[in-house]
């Protein structure tokens, strides 16, 4: 059942109005049949308080009038009387709760639908959307937007059924004395006008109250983030001056807010009450000229005192809809990516190597959008059992080279070849079939240890067991108090960097890569035991063992500690996005940029 | 989760929040009475329609007809009378307004304020998020009480009494059967509002797990690529999405229930009414009029009851978070300025511990018998691995937080004594995490010192050797860095927080050294800076650098809160013991086997 995702495809110069009619018919197509049933639920509760005041009103001049100023009324009638009421108030309470159950389930199912939409989405567009955005941006689309984009349809089944509500009651009124009708006519359009004038004032002012929580919340958030330097720096007051102005400021767009309802709401409310007063005084007079009786004028007036509800429904049906409609437009962007072409034939990607598989570079240069190159004319190739240390300043393309080596990014001219093989043609997917790479940054799901490493795939315990082992990670595995089924995450331990990028590293060697990518994976970890693991690495048996166990995998190592870099078997030294030398650590000590990055290491180093 | 919850007040009743808030809150009581007086006319005036049908159909229409005068002026009367309820409800409900602005306003300011003066100890790193949700979602739950619920309670609950009081006048038996009716609602209400509050509070538990997994597949996004974990990542968002589902119709379920039965109790009201007013009636001498007022009363009681009920939900999250921000300025300042401060003299500072021990109030303790001299204009490193109470140890000596027990002395003075602002200028610490303020890196640097000019700014990065790296920069010493300061990297933070030190010009300098890597470009822009911040200070450095250690002219060895080493780097390395051992691991990763 894939969700019908059709773009809005409104110009944002068409009103707001009709974009705004265009979601709902947009929502009402997604979920037809419970829509309707809202709709008519809330169709049903405008015929039945109609209803209720028709029956008030012939009550009081046959049952209450006869009863208490004339000769009285048989038992019956008042039977009767007490069931038809009765019985009007239940079909009118459960109508409600059609109405809102309906409507709540059509309103819940949409967000579901987008918020399902939205997700598929993340998981499918190609690395570079994700980079160009913040994750906070892309979480507020999945919750936030949804919200509001769905905020109208809230009212919706309530607002659909004001026409049934103006028909019923204008016909009502009509039926009882034309005149009546003319007060209603005059009375709640002023109503609506008066709403919709409330609605666009107040609007400017409420998102300024909003900003204002924005700014405040910020300078909240910052403060007590920093409060080390504010403690330090000594200024507490300095702060506490800081938030008192935007406080103030708050106070004050509020009260604007305020003013502005505390003006309108009284009116708002007590004009029906001017309208049942003129009401009360026609009707005595019809009443006096035999044009209507008693209980025509109850009805009436207990009409009026009923239409403001819908009224105000509709008055939040038009406010929520500005911002519904904006809320949707930025979830149709994100539809509006399309999703990364994915290779045809997944997952029977790597023949089974015999042998390790040779990785090749070619003429590879990346860039991102339109933007300067980061990497150029960039030529490696690793034999297979090859180690290769990427050196280079910041920002020489190291990461990218790895990024486009595990198929996060297609390279934008040349090929990156694994066993022959482009990655353009194999995905991330494919490619993590050959390819174990360890990120710089370490990202472990709020999850057990066991599924970190796993992942989605099968290994028996002593697989896992002899990964910990070689990523030096078994010792402090085993201390935790559920040992492999530790839960980690905000509800669960808290690991050192250290720590984590070691579970990294056991995690990519629980693969069984025939090639190995380690991006600086190593940073957080002590000396002497990264000196360890990369022993380990490099030993001929990775873990699993068993007859298919693979020679020692190909190597890549993005370092930074002469330690490490003195274990490659070449070193590729990268400068602004180009290959300035390569060779072995002591051959590129001849070049002048490379011995000053090297002392720089030095004296940056020792970092625990 | 459940340790933030913030409806978690149990055995706190309602009136002992209120209590509790009036005390902390002058701005509530002022004008109090007024208002309330105001409340009363406004809820009252809704009270005039059903008298004005009940006057003019026992008093105009009669056996004898209609009397048409007597109409016009009593609605000519009402008229007037609604009118005025206008302006009074104008008036009235800015009156509300204001006040909840200044309760909040007041509050909000304090909490601050008093979040501030908290020593280092109770803003430990996992209750930062907790400290600042006090002062804004905490507040807000308040605000949003304060627009709706209160101005609902308050005009609500005196509706209800003045339309039950205007019953009671016509009739107290048809009063009584109302009131009869509707006592029901009340345990029915509270049923269903106990069972929506659960709901709702486990349907917030989804919205964060679904939040939580969304978010983890986005900040994961290389990861979930990287090792083929695509699909059961999709399977695992589907999952929480459709609990989050599942659980807003739970929640829907009591949301579509607890409005209409309110309206079915007041309907069936109604109905009472109508029989047994018509039955009885005469007995109880009711007239037509009145009795069709009952009918309109008995609808004016409907929609406050109904309101009443909606905002229940919202009054308890409300009072919870109220509670809670009273707790804030309720906890104790550790704290405290001297009432005879010393001054502190200018210059370089010697630093002495005496017995100094130190423990959280939560957690053992971290430093014991900490007993040490460390001479004025001195160099000294601080090593040892974490956790050993190094880092506590330099803040008790910027008076971040004081000893549990034993005594700082810096030039002399016991730092409980020292003057607050001497303090401030001759003390200066370096954290390491080099926070900046989202604003420039000038005004960063300003920060350093009250009332420095720009020039002065100037003159300290340029003694520091920054001036070119500054100059380098996009819009120079006016470039904006970012949230936290997070356009700049580690490194330039850290430049920018030496900057800042060196403006204030210490006479005793700790220096928290990063542990993050930085990179080799601004190290050794850093490592300069730091010698020329250091030059004529004492210094205390939380060292991570072998170099800084190296250099010292006394290093201090912390292991497990005490000091098991101290003296020159030679000395120590000889020794063979604790240090030499970090030594032999420092050059394990840094150094070429000579």
């Amino acid at each position: 059942m894939p969700p019908q995702v059709t773009p809005a495809g409104g110009t944002p110069t068409e009103s707001v109005t009709r974009r705004g009619w265009r979601l709902v018919r947009r929502s009402l197509r997604l979920h037809p049949w419970v829509h309707a049933a809202g709709i008519m639920g809330a169709n049903v509760f405008a015929l039945a308080i109609v209803g209720f005041t028709v029956v008030v009103g012939r009550i009081t001049d046959e049952v209450i009038v006869p009863g208490l100023d004339g000769e009285g009324v048989p038992r019956r009638s008042v039977l009767v009387a007490v069931a038809v009421v009765a019985g009007v108030g239940v079909v009118r309470g459960v109508s409600v709760v059609a109405r809102r159950w309906f409507n709540m389930l059509a309103t819940v199912r949409t967000q579901r639908t987008w918020r399902r939409a939205i997700t598929d989405r993340y998981l499918d567009v190609p690395l570079s959307f994700h980079q160009a955005r913040s994750a906070g941006q892309l979480l507020a689309h999945a919750d936030a937007d949804v919200e509001v984009a769905t905020a109208m349809l809230k009212p919706l089944a309530f607002a659909m059924s004001v026409v049934m509500l103006a028909v019923a009651s204008l016909a009502s009124l009509l039926l009882v004395h034309p005149l009546f009708a003319l007060v209603a006519v005059v009375m709640f359009p002023t109503l609506t006008v008066l709403n919709r004038r409330f609605t666009r004032a107040v609007e400017a002012p409420a998102a300024a109250g909003q900003a204002a929580v924005g700014v405040l919340s910020g300078i909240a958030h910052e403060s007590l983030d920093g409060v080390l330097v504010v403690k330090t720096l000594g200024r507490e007051r300095d702060e506490v001056e800081r938030f008192t102005a935007a406080a103030d400021d708050l106070r004050a767009r509020r009260l604007e807010v305020g003013r502005l309802r505390s003006t309108y709401a009284p009116l708002y409310y007590s004009l029906p009450q001017v309208g049942i007063v003129v009401l009360l005084l026609v009707g005595v007079w019809l009443v006096d000229r035999d044009a209507a009786s008693i209980g025509d004028v109850v009805r009436a007036m207990s009409l009026f005192s009923i239409l403001t509800l819908p009224m105000e429904i509709l008055g939040y049906l038009f406010q929520e809809m500005p911002r519904s409609v904006v809320g949707m437009d930025r979830i149709d962007r994100v539809l509006a990516h399309p999703p990364e072409g994915r290779p045809s034939g997944r997952g029977t990607v790597a023949a089974p190597a015999p042998d390790t598989v040779p990785v090749e570079f070619d003429d590879v240069g990346f860039a991102h959008d339109g933007g300067p190159p980061v990497l150029d004319g960039f030529d490696l190739h690793l034999a297979a059992g090859e180690t290769v240390a990427l050196v280079g300043a910041t920002g020489s393309g190291k990461s990218t080279a790895v990024a486009l080596l595990a198929g996060l990014v297609p390279p934008t001219s040349g090929q990156v070849r694994i066993g022959g093989r482009p990655t353009t043609g194999l995905g991330p997917e494919g490619v993590s079939e050959t390819v174990a790479t360890v990120l710089q940054e370490t990202f472990l799901f709020a999850d057990t240890i066991r599924s970190n490493l796993l992942l989605g795939r099968h290994a028996d315990d002593d697989a896992v067991d002899a990964a910990l082992a070689i990523a030096a990670a078994a010792g402090f595995v085993s201390e935790l108090p559920d040992g492999l089924d530790t839960e980690l995450g905000e509800r669960g331990v808290t690991l050192s960097g250290g720590q984590r990028q070691r579970l990294a590293i056991a995690r990519a060697l629980l693969r069984r890569p025939e090639v190995l990518v380690l991006d600086d994976a190593t940073s957080a970890v002590d000396p002497v035991v990264e000196a360890g693991i990369l022993e380990g690495l490099r030993a001929p048996s990775i873990p699993g063992g068993g007859p298919e166990a693979v020679g020692t995998p190909t190597l890549l190592v993005v370092a930074h500690r002469l330690a490490t870099i003195r274990l490659a078997d070449r070193v590729v030294f990268l400068d602004e996005g180009r290959i300035a030398a390569t060779g072995t650590h002591e051959e590129l000590l001849e070049v002048e940029a490379y011995v000053a990055l090297a002392r720089a290491y030095e004296l940056a180093g020792g970092h625990r | 989760m459940s340790a933030d919850d913030p409806r978690r007040i149990d055995g706190v009743g309602a009136l002992s929040v209120l209590r509790r808030g009036l005390a902390a809150s002058p701005e509530l009581s002022a004008g109090a009475w007024q208002t309330a007086l105001m409340a009363l006319s406004v809820a009252g005036s809704k009270l005039l329609v059903p008298l004005l049908i009940q006057l003019v159909m026992d008093l105009s229409i009669t056996d004898g007809g209609v009397r048409m005068g007597r109409t016009v002026v009593l609605c000519l009367v009402a008229l007037a009378l609604v009118l005025a309820s206008i302006q009074l409800g104008r008036v009235t409900y800015f009156r509300l307004v204001r006040t909840a602005e200044d309760v909040l306003l007041g509050l909000r300011t304090r909490a601050f304020a008093h979040l501030h003066r908290l020593s280092l100890a109770e803003h430990t790193a996992s209750r930062k998020g907790v400290l600042t949700a006090r002062v804004t979602s905490d507040v807000e739950t308040l605000t949003q009480f304060a627009q709706w619920g209160a101005v609902a309670w308050i005009i609500d609950s005196v509706q209800i009494v003045a339309v039950v009081a205007i019953m009671a006048v016509y009739s107290w038996q048809l009063t009584l059967v109302v009131l009869v009716l509707h006592v029901p609602l009340v345990p029915i209400l509270k049923w269903m509002q106990s069972r929506q509050l659960l709901a709702y509070e486990e349907l917030r538990t989804r919205v964060s797990d679904t939040l939580a997994i969304v978010s983890e597949s986005v900040h994961g996004v290389e990861a979930v690529r990287a090792y083929g974990y695509r699909e059961p990542m999709r399977r695992r968002i589907r999952n929480a999405i459709d609990a989050q589902y599942d659980q807003q119709m739970v929640a829907a379920r009591y949301f579509s229930l607890v409005m209409p039965t309110a309206d079915v109790f007041g309907v069936m009201a109604v109905a009472a009414v109508v029989g047994t007013g018509v039955w009885w009636g005469d007995a109880w001498g009711i007239s037509s009029g009145e009795l069709v007022a009952f009918v309109f009363l008995c609808n004016l009681l409907i929609a406050p009851i109904t309101e009443i009920g909606e905002v229940l939900d919202q009054t308890q999250t409300a009072l919870a978070g109220w509670w809670k921000v009273l707790d804030v300025l309720d906890t104790e300042v550790d704290l405290v300025d001297p009432v005879v401060p010393v001054a502190l003299a200018a210059g370089p500072m010697d630093v002495r511990a005496e017995g100094v021990e130190f423990g959280y109030r939560e957690g053992g303790r971290v430093l014991h018998g900490i007993d040490v001299v460390l001479p004025a204009g001195a160099s000294v490193a601080v090593v040892g691995e974490t956790g050993s109470g190094k880092t506590t140890f330099a803040r008790l000596l910027a008076r971040l937080a004081d000893p549990t027990a034993g005594r700082v002395l810096v030039g002399g003075v016991d730092l409980r004594e020292a003057d607050p602002d001497d303090r401030r200028r001759a003390i200066r610490m370096v954290p390491q995490d080099g926070f900046l303020f989202d604003t420039s890196i000038a005004e960063n640097v300003r920060y350093g010192r009250a009332g420095a000019t720009s020039e002065d700014v100037d003159a300290a990065v340029a003694e520091l050797g920054l001036t070119a790296w500054v100059e380098g920069l996009v819009d120079g010493i006016h470039t904006r860095v970012g949230e936290r300061g997070e356009g700049l990297s580690v490194g330039e933070r850290q430049l920018v927080a030496l900057a800042r030190a060196q403006l204030a010009d210490p006479g005793l300098l700790v220096l928290d050294e990063a542990t993050s890597a930085v990179d080799p470009e601004t190290e050794t822009t850093l490592e300069r800076a730091m010698e020329r911040l250091a030059a004529g200070r004492t210094t205390v450095s939380v060292a991570h650098r072998l170099s800084t250690a190296e250099r010292a002219d006394l290093v201090l060895v912390f292991d497990d809160g005490w000091i098991v080493e101290s003296g020159p780097h030679d000395e120590l390395v000889a020794l063979g013991g604790v240090y030499s051992g970090l030594y032999a691991s420092w050059l394990g990763g840094t150094r070429d086997p000579a």
